[in-house]
């Protein structure tokens, strides 16, 4: 046996996979509270579905199954893509979410570590693509009791007027298509004190479990901040110049998957850079594209598309930003 | 004597848990007297000794048994008196496990010392002492086991005394520092005399405030006048493993980062373990050469404590001394971060060996199997050198060892932070010796393969040379029989006949008809 002889304690993939989980519960629990526990039985569905895909992968890639299916990844890509879909998603989408998430994005590149690309952001990419009516289905907040989302989620029937509202981007977008201010479309119900109605209070409960991953030092402040920078400024920047053809940076923040992102998708290990300025100038990226997707594109959220494509520019931001190390800084002397 | 105004920092590193307590409170006390002492020949870094006694001679404790081989060698001394029973190879005190030649002791048990001359300090000079260093076997005591004498031969500003001690378990400096504080700062001011260097600064893990004390008192009452020095500086450096680490101290202590490639001399700075330094007041204020050192004893043992231990003891008599647990499945020789797995336990304990650890299953558990890498770069945070543990990984794996080496592989000092941190358990320091080594491989391979390529085309080059000389020669012997043939021309012209009754009798040959 080979130095070092010790190890630290309770240190496991496992655990930091139990942190994420962890973390996410503030945001589950105002979702519940807010919007329904619809979401839980998407929870569920994602992760009976996401284990049953990886432990049959593992099996077909000839892999040791047990200690790669309990590392709790899988569990974390299930529960980041029932919280990215609607909660009201026919149960077949979030399956076939979930596996284009595990098999497609995950096991086809070799599994945890491999993946190039983030397997919760690849899945939603997909079904949004695929499913643009139905990904843009959210439920009202508090308009929509557990029975009827349950039924919109197993049954088959969707008679959706009235149960869905717009979320506050797809009613910002919509206003300022038709050339509304800002200050206008903010009257509308979708809004609540900065962003979505109800909804804020979801982004503040990531908010919260960002604040404890980053305090129990799961994940480095480079990513959040850099993200929230990247998205805040840029959309300070158009707000400034026209405040009624540009919402505020705050709200661009609270609404949408903006907290999601910037504290549980730009923070995943696997598919963000790993220098610290690489890291910065990834999630930096990341945000901006969000925010551009958000304001010119044909999707209401971009944070998705932003991910995937500064997870293409990786491997280039890693290569690019090594840190000069120990005794190779180039004679910087005391 | 005041602490420095400010420290410095290294990047990462780790705070394992210390276990000092177990040892830290156990005075030195002598180990007894084995029944053989094997005393292998290497016991520097800087190659062997050679066996200066035969079978059936016998020998005096601190007599010469092996004589120092080439300017950087050091000697070999008999730690007892006795007599020389065998010459033969026996597996080393290291993680290699290789055998290397050892002289094999039969104690007298009468412990007679050769007679000693000490120096006189007052009169000696620089060279004097620097042999006596060489003469009396003194190499780095930290685990380096770098010939001291060398080291001592370039002139600094700044000694450094390492008595950080950041691996766990270890208690043998700190107790040499409690207890003979006065040799080992009397050491430290010989060493800074033969290096010229104006100020001491000795580093001392916090977690050691016993061993401080000891050594700020005992710099405390160096005289003024008894060395041209300038100041000496006990300074508490933060307990964070590898504090202790050459260039982690010179940085913590001083703020130098010593460039990839340099040597702390080349700042003006020296390191030096305080073992080394005790060993060189031995060696030149009270004439003994090195034939023993203090040994920490602990982990899965009864009783764990600090020896001073004759150089050549089997580890298992230090085992046995300190009780060890009966699931005590094998032994660590230095600490648990660093130290490496004992061949046999049959081991002798040499030079460079400060700590045996009894190791069991419960104490030292195998690690958890090794998963896949996900990139959390915990590795990279924790490593002192400010690598990226991760890369380097990937690219080992990958056998991409261009990459690797781009990724400065070879500045890693194998201290362990990034195995002791990663979450999927990946024995990241293997991955790195494995690349070291592959790489060292491929190197000779390519150093061969371009001295064939040197010889091949030496010999090509030969040959072509020889067959031109040979073409010259042989042109050289024509031009010279067609010029005797030109001088006879007249004589050949004179009998042409002879020529044409040559020639019909070829054609009558080619044609039988």
């Amino acid at each position: 046996m080979t130095s070092p002889h010790i190890r630290l304690d309770n240190n496991s993939v496992q655990r930091v996979m139990l942190y994420v989980l962890l973390a996410l519960v503030p945001g589950i629990v105002a979702y519940v509270w807010n919007v329904g526990a619809g979401i839980l039985v998407n929870i569920a569905i994602a992760s009976v579905t996401a284990l049953g895909a990886e432990a049959l992968v593992l099996k077909l890639r000839n892999r040791p199954i047990a200690i790669t299916l309990t590392d709790g990844s899988a569990i974390v890509t299930a529960w980041l893509i029932a919280l990215a879909l609607p909660s009201i998603v026919p149960w077949w989408l979030t399956v076939i979410a979930v596996l284009i998430g595990i098999v497609g994005a995950k096991h086809l590149y070799g599994g945890i570590g491999q993946n190039p690309f983030n397997p919760a952001m690849a899945a939603y990419c997909a079904a949004i693509i695929a499913y643009p009516a139905l990904m843009s289905q959210w439920p009202a907040v508090g308009q929509v009791d557990f029975a009827t989302q349950l039924q919109l989620i197993l049954g088959g029937g969707r008679e959706i007027d009235g149960i869905t509202g717009a979320t506050a981007l797809d009613a910002m977008r919509t206003g300022l298509r038709k050339n509304e201010a800002v200050s206008a479309i903010f009257e509308s119900t979708a809004f609540g004190y900065a962003g979505g109605n109800g909804w804020e209070y979801i982004g503040a409960g990531y908010l919260l479990g960002g604040l404890f991953l980053l305090w129990r030092r799961i994940i480095s402040w480079h990513l959040p901040f850099a993200f929230i920078a990247g998205m805040g400024l840029t959309a300070t920047l158009f707000w400034a110049i026209s405040p009624e053809q540009y919402p505020s940076p705050l709200f661009h923040l609270a609404s949408g998957g903006a907290m999601l992102g910037a504290f549980f998708i730009v923070t995943d290990p696997v598919t963000s850079a790993s220098t610290p300025r690489g890291k910065l100038i990834f999630a930096a990226g990341v945000g901006i594209i969000a925010w551009f997707v958000r304001t010119f594109g044909v999707y209401p959220e971009g944070v998705a598309f932003g991910v995937l494509l500064m997870n293409i520019g990786v491997p280039l931001i890693d290569r690019k930003t090594q840190p000069p190390i120990f005794g190779r800084r180039g004679g910087k002397q005391p | 004597m005041s602490a420095l105004s400010h420290l410095f920092r290294f990047h990462g590193g780790i705070k394992p848990a210390t276990h000092k307590t177990e040892s830290s409170d156990a005075r030195i006390r002598p180990a007894p007297l084995p029944a053989r002492l094997v005393v292998p020949l290497i016991q520097s870094s800087r190659g062997s000794a050679r066996p200066v006694v035969t079978v059936g001679d016998t020998v005096l404790k601190g007599q010469c048994i092996g004589e120092a081989q080439g300017q950087a060698g050091t000697a070999i001394h008999a730690p007892t008196s006795g007599t020389v029973v065998e010459i033969g190879l026996y597996p080393m005190a290291h993680a290699s496990g290789l055998d290397s030649l050892a002289i094999v002791i039969e104690p007298d048990f009468e412990e007679r010392w050769i007679e000693s001359e000490p120096l006189n300090l007052a009169h000696a000079s620089r060279e004097e002492m620097i042999l006596r260093i060489q003469a009396s076997g003194i190499v780095g005591m930290g685990g380096a086991t770098f010939p001291s004498h060398i080291k001592v031969g370039n002139a600094i500003d700044t000694l450094i005394l390492n008595g950080a001690e950041c691996e766990p378990w270890i208690t043998c400096d700190d107790r040499l520092m409690r207890e003979r504080a006065a040799d080992v700062i009397t050491g430290a001011t010989i060493l800074a005399r033969l290096t010229g260097a104006k100020r001491i600064v000795v580093g001392i893990e916090d977690n050691k405030p016993e061993a401080i004390a000891a050594m700020t008192q005992a710099a405390h009452s160096v005289g003024a006048d008894e060395i041209d020095l300038g100041t000496i500086d006990v300074v508490a450096v933060p307990a964070r493993y590898p504090a202790g680490g050459e260039k982690q101290l010179i940085r913590v202590l001083t703020g130098i980062e010593v460039t990839s490639g340099k040597l702390a001399t080349d700042y003006g700075v020296q390191c030096f373990n305080v073992g080394t330094a005790h060993a060189v007041c031995r060696a030149l204020v009270h004439g003994e050469a090195l034939v023993s050192r203090v040994v920490t004893v602990t982990g899965n043992v009864e009783r764990p404590g600090n020896y001073e231990v004759l150089l050549g003891t089997p580890a298992a008599d230090l085992l046995a001394l300190a009780g060890a647990k009966p699931d005590t499945n094998r032994a660590l020789m230095g600490g648990p971060m660093m130290g490496f797995t004992l061949p046999s336990l049959s081991t002798p304990i040499v030079k460079g060996a400060n700590c045996v650890i009894a190791a069991s299953p419960k104490l030292f558990p195998p690690a958890p199997p090794e998963q896949p890498c996900i990139r959390c770069g915990t590795c990279a945070r924790a490593c002192p050198i400010e690598l990226h543990p991760f890369e380097l990984y990937w690219f080992s794996r990958a056998k991409n060892f261009d990459k690797v080496e781009a990724y400065h592989i070879f500045d890693c000092i194998e201290c362990g932070c990034c195995t002791y941190v990663c979450p999927a358990h990946i024995p990241l320091v293997d991955y790195f010796r494995f690349a070291k080594s592959e790489m060292r491989a491929k190197n000779e391979e390519r150093k061969a393969a371009e001295q064939a390529r040197a010889r091949f085309a030496s010999r090509s080059a030969r040959l072509e040379r020889e067959k031109a000389e040979k073409a010259a020669r042989l042109a050289a012997k024509a031009a010279e029989t067609r010029a005797q043939l030109a001088a006879s021309g007249e004589a050949a012209a004179a009998a042409p006949e002879r020529q044409e009754a040559a020639a019909p009798s070829a054609e009558q040959k080619a044609d039988p008809t």
